[in-house]
């Protein structure tokens, strides 16, 4: 019979409060979703802190390469035209 | 502190084969964001003995999260009030949970938590000295919240400031929770100190049991500890043992006077000039045997745990069965 040792990792995700985000709490093993849900309530909701849990298998997830953090980021660094600091409005103009 | 061994454990600590001469580059840039208080994350290059390092540190927390269910779990059955008792459930549920989160930190650095577990029940696996001392009455669960939580408390609070993301995002998860450890041991305390001689006598007795063994908590004095120079420089380690253990003393000395309660130490005196109190010779004999598997209750706990991991076998069999035929009936339905 197998062990706990396939246990597959899921990622946890809280809402803390209704109107948030869901945020990444942890993670946790669990031989299925609806025993990774019941296992994040014990382990991440003892004090109020969710109203909502996604868990999503770990393997599921796919993530940008750390290394490749500099190519992919840069580039929005040079374009400060994206945010409203960058235009001088006259102090006469309002509510702009 | 819980991962004290590592300070200890000079000789199974062996210095890794020399770096390559083409990771020098990467060293020193590793170097440098954990200088400029960048976090280090799972899939970041980060130094083999930084990773083998908070490895060990990661899981003898994690164990000694484990382990220290034992000796308070002890008490639940026999609990002085209804209410105590659910506190206590939910103290060392919060343990456990805390041993949750440290084993899923220690998996972000790609060892499995099988494996951790495994390296625990063959009795490999260092976890905190205090753990394999008794609770022979009430007062010791007590005890243990004031002090072993308190001294907890004092080397948890830097770590939420490791270098390593989910480390410190987890101790982070952890402090939150202990000061509620901490405050329900001291309100034990209290309310034995204001109860019958009988009770005062309790309270006294469990101090004496406990405060050398939680003053070892925080390891080796700074001379002897092998590995803190490089911890520093990683920023795993925020302060030096000793550091720790003296602001340990300044902060329960006068929690305690508090109770009416005499520290165990006829060194024990205020120094005016050093602003700081003066404290006897630790017994680190003491120390290194409970650490060699030599104190009062290293068999006991170990075997507490090998039992429990048994007779949990078929509840983890049940569930992976059930999962199995879920899947296949949700397969099933699809075709």
């Amino acid at each position: 019979m197998q062990d706990d040792r396939d246990w597959p990792l899921y990622e946890i995700f809280v809402r803390a409060r209704g109107g948030l985000d869901h945020k990444h709490a942890g993670s946790l093993h669990a031989a299925d979703a609806r025993m990774a849900i019941d296992h994040a309530r014990d382990l991440y909701t003892r004090r109020e802190e969710g109203v909502s849990l996604w868990v999503v298998r770990s393997s599921d997830i796919t993530a940008s390469d750390p290394a490749e953090a500099d190519s992919l980021f840069e580039p929005a660094r040079d374009k400060i035209y994206r945010h409203p600091t960058f235009y001088a409005i006259p102090d006469e103009v309002k509510t702009l | 502190m819980y991962t004290q061994g590592l300070d200890a454990a000079g000789a199974d600590a062996r210095a890794d084969s020399a770096d390559l001469g083409g990771e020098d580059a990467l060293q020193q840039r590793f170097q440098r964001r954990v200088d400029a208080e960048q976090k280090i994350e799972p899939k970041d290059w980060m130094p083999e003995r930084y990773r083998s390092t908070l490895i060990r540190q990661i899981s003898q927390h994690a164990h000694s999260e484990i382990v220290g269910m034992l000796p308070e779990g002890n008490w639940i059955t026999r609990a002085p009030t209804l209410q105590r008792k659910v506190i206590l459930i939910a103290k060392v549920q919060d343990e456990g949970g805390h041993g949750a989160y440290l084993y899923g930190a220690a998996e972000t650095l790609g060892v499995g938590r099988d494996q951790l577990i495994d390296q625990l029940l063959a009795g490999k696996a260092k976890y905190s000295s205090i753990f394999n001392y008794p609770t022979p009455t009430w007062a010791d669960v007590g005890a243990i919240g004031w002090l072993v939580d308190g001294a907890a408390i004092m080397n948890q609070i830097p770590l939420c400031r490791c270098s390593y993301g989910p480390y410190a995002r987890a101790m982070v998860r952890v402090c939150r929770e202990e000061s509620f450890h901490q405050r329900q041991g001291y309100d034990i305390m209290l309310r034995l100190s204001q109860g019958s001689s009988e009770q005062r006598r309790m309270a006294q007795e469990a101090l004496n049991r406990w405060w050398w063994p939680a003053l070892m908590m925080f390891g080796p004095p700074d001379g002897d500890s092998t590995h803190g120079t490089e911890s520093q420089r990683w920023k795993i380690k925020r302060f030096s043992n000793d550091e720790l253990r003296q602001k340990f003393v300044d902060f329960t000395v006068p929690q305690a006077r508090y109770l009416g309660l005499a520290v165990p130490d006829p060194e024990l005196r205020w120094n005016d000039l050093e602003g700081r109190y003066h404290f006897g010779a630790i017994d680190w004999r003491e120390f290194e045997q409970v650490l060699k598997g030599n104190g009062p209750c290293n068999a006991e706990r170990l075997a507490a745990r090998r039992a429990a991991h048994a007779q949990g076998a078929w509840v983890r069999e049940a569930a992976s069965a059930y999962a199995e035929k879920q899947s296949v009936r949700a397969a099933n339905r699809a075709a």
